[in-house]
């Protein structure tokens, strides 16, 4: 989740009432993260720099509906999302699984299966941005139902509750695909960070 | 409480919800298996690395042709 600026407040009221400067400074301290947030969840470059306009012109046209019960960039994550998700949706409409149908939980698919201890500081094992590109993707190569998970909860770090609110999904139904992603991944990032 | 149970509950303990009797059987079978102990610590880790991975700055151009999208918005409300 990125620093939230400190006078967010006044830059809504301002942006509401026609202030296109105040709107840009929102702009800008959002947009990093909501390319990032994009790109993870529908995996193409394309699809998320088109998420990021329409996210951005959405929040434009419909500032006048943004309450204020929750953070502004809760709302724009939740444009964001939406819009993430109609890409996925689109691009794989031939073997499209909503991602609130239940995820069969098989214990013993989840047990881990390599089990090898990392060394002591792994991101110093790699340049940043390496080890951001080395993240991304593995985290394509999940499943969309267990990547929007990790990209809410983990790199976003909304809570569980928050995350199961932005994407429709049930607390115990969050939680468990939480579960097997964090463990899927961790798996997948044995081979960069293993001992020796 | 075996491994399974420990993966199961893994999340939770690592989110800091389990109560203080899981909790302490928990952190009881850590104690005595390696294995589960380095699952639990390496899963830490992994979402420590997700948790402070920093946005990367826009690609060429992405920032230029948002910009460009908004501005024909906001002219647009002006007229
Ligand atoms: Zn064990």
């Amino acid at each position: 989740m990125p620093t939230h600026l400190e006078n967010e407040t006044e830059l809504v009221a301002e942006a509401r009432a026609g202030s296109a400067e105040a709107f840009t400074t929102l702009v800008n301290q959002y947009d990093r993260n909501i390319y990032r947030l994009a790109l993870n969840i529908t995996g193409n470059p394309e699809d998320a720099e088109d998420v990021l306009q329409e996210t951005f012109l959405k929040a434009y046209t419909n500032l006048g509906r943004f309450e204020g019960h929750s953070r502004f960039y809760t709302w724009l994550v939740r444009i964001g999302v939406n819009e993430s998700l109609m890409k996925l949706r689109r691009r794989h409409a031939d073997r499209w699984v909503s991602l609130d149908a239940p995820v069969e939980t098989d214990e013993q698919e989840t047990l881990p299966r390599e089990v090898e201890d990392w060394g002591e500081n792994p991101e110093q094992q790699y340049a940043r941005r390496e080890l951001a590109d080395i993240l991304a993707e593995e985290l394509r190569k999940l499943d969309p139902a267990f990547r929007t998970v990790i990209v809410l909860r983990d790199m976003e770090n909304f809570s569980t509750e928050e995350t199961a609110a932005l994407l429709n999904l049930s607390v115990p139904a969050v939680k468990s695909r939480l579960l097997r992603a964090r463990l899927k991944i961790r798996e997948r990032l044995n081979k960069y960070f293993k001992r020796g | 409480m075996n491994c399974q149970e420990v993966v199961r509950w893994l999340t939770d303990y690592l989110d800091g919800e389990l109560d203080a009797t899981l909790l302490e059987t928990l952190e009881a079978h850590l104690r005595d298996c390696d294995d589960c102990r380095i699952v639990v610590d390496t899963t830490r880790k992994t979402i420590e690395l997700y948790c402070r991975c920093e946005p990367l700055p826009l690609p060429p151009g992405v920032r230029e042709r948002l910009d460009a999208a908004l501005a024909r918005r906001l002219s647009q409300r002006g007229a």
